[in-house]
């Protein structure tokens, strides 16, 4: 069985921790890239990441990306979205035809 | 286009020839592959992106809920309220093989009883909290979903990336160029064979040039 992670802010993720997931509170981008770069990753069907975050510890999630577990996906924090997630949709679509076909 | 480094031999010509009829068949099967992975994750991608709006406006509402909680209550009961949780939620993880690309299929299942999700006592706590927590709770599936979805997209987009350029590959650079020494060797040997008859012919008349003369040898000796 593989457990659920949510990294972000404290404010950001306290509710989850309501819900059962397990919330990795950081205060900074160095703590994230610890616990994405971390064994225990492992042990994680999927991880929600905050996009304020995401933003700033890439290359550790670059890690994960061609492995099936975790998934590592970006959810917006309390200081709403980024646009981040909605972009790198159209980055994926980019990636495989070769131009974004979508239209953004 | 370039022609391969071969001796054209007979041998050499089978080889390739046989090496040309695998590579025509690898790029048709690879280029079908190539289509049909294009068109579920094109599905997929248009669904992931309805999915990911959505599930982004609710968790900003759910944001919205908590910092009203928060605003109500002082920080300490906020965090005690949330520290134990009534539910776990654990995930099981079975792989779906879509076109050779094995993605994902999350089953998550629920511990505790769902109906009363507030892991609290209701006595020393706000009522926003309980909508944020409730509405939070709400997404979750569409969460799970989108995780998913997000990590098949991934994985479907390099599938596709990879197949793209080994069809483009076959099609643009194997293929051609093992034509091309094929029709190389084809016309070296035929050639070759021109090269031998003419010399044959050629031959043939000295020897019959050289009978005649001895035949007339023969005659004026006699006479």
């Amino acid at each position: 069985m593989y457990k659920i992670g949510v990294i972000g802010d404290r404010e950001s993720v306290q509710g989850f921790a309501a819900l059962g997931l397990t919330t990795f509170a950081v205060s900074n981008p160095e703590e994230a890239n610890a616990v994405l770069k971390s064994p225990e990753a492992l042990e994680y069907a999927v991880l929600y990441i905050t996009e304020q975050l995401a933003a700033q510890c890439e290359q550790a999630i670059e890690l994960h990306r061609q492995n099936r577990t975790p998934a590592v996906i970006l959810i917006p924090g309390k200081d709403g979205s980024l646009g981040i997630g909605l972009s790198n949709v159209g980055k994926r679509v980019e990636k495989a035809v070769g131009s974004n076909i979508l239209g953004d | 286009m370039a022609r391969l480094n071969v001796n054209p031999t007979r041998q050499e010509l089978t080889r390739l020839k046989k090496r040309l009829k695998t590579s025509q068949r690898g790029h048709k099967l690879l280029k079908d592959k190539r289509d049909e992975l294009m068109k579920q994750f094109l599905d997929l991608v248009r669904k992931n992106r309805a999915l990911r709006e959505s599930v982004e406006r609710k968790l900003m509402q759910a944001h919205g809920s908590f910092v009203l909680a928060a605003a109500s209550m002082s920080d300490e009961s906020l965090a005690e309220a949330l520290m134990c949780p009534r539910q776990t939620v654990a995930v099981d993880v079975e792989v779906k093989n879509i076109m050779s690309v094995n993605v994902p299929v999350f089953q998550f299942t629920t511990s505790g009883d769902s109906s009363d999700i507030y892991p609290y006592g209701f006595g020393f706590t706000s009522g926003e909290l309980d909508n944020a927590v409730w509405s939070l709770g709400d997404v979750l599936t569409e969460l799970l979903e989108l995780a998913q979805m997000e990590k098949s997209a991934e994985l479907m987009s390099d599938e596709i990336e990879k197949t793209r350029r080994r069809v483009n590959a076959l099609e643009y650079a194997t293929i051609p160029n093992l034509q091309e020494t094929i029709r190389y060797i084809t016309m070296k040997l035929e050639e070759n064979e021109r090269g031998n008859t003419t010399r044959l012919m050629k031959v043939k008349d000295m020897m019959i040039a050289e009978k005649i003369e001895a035949a007339e040898k023969a005659k004026e000796a006699r006479a």
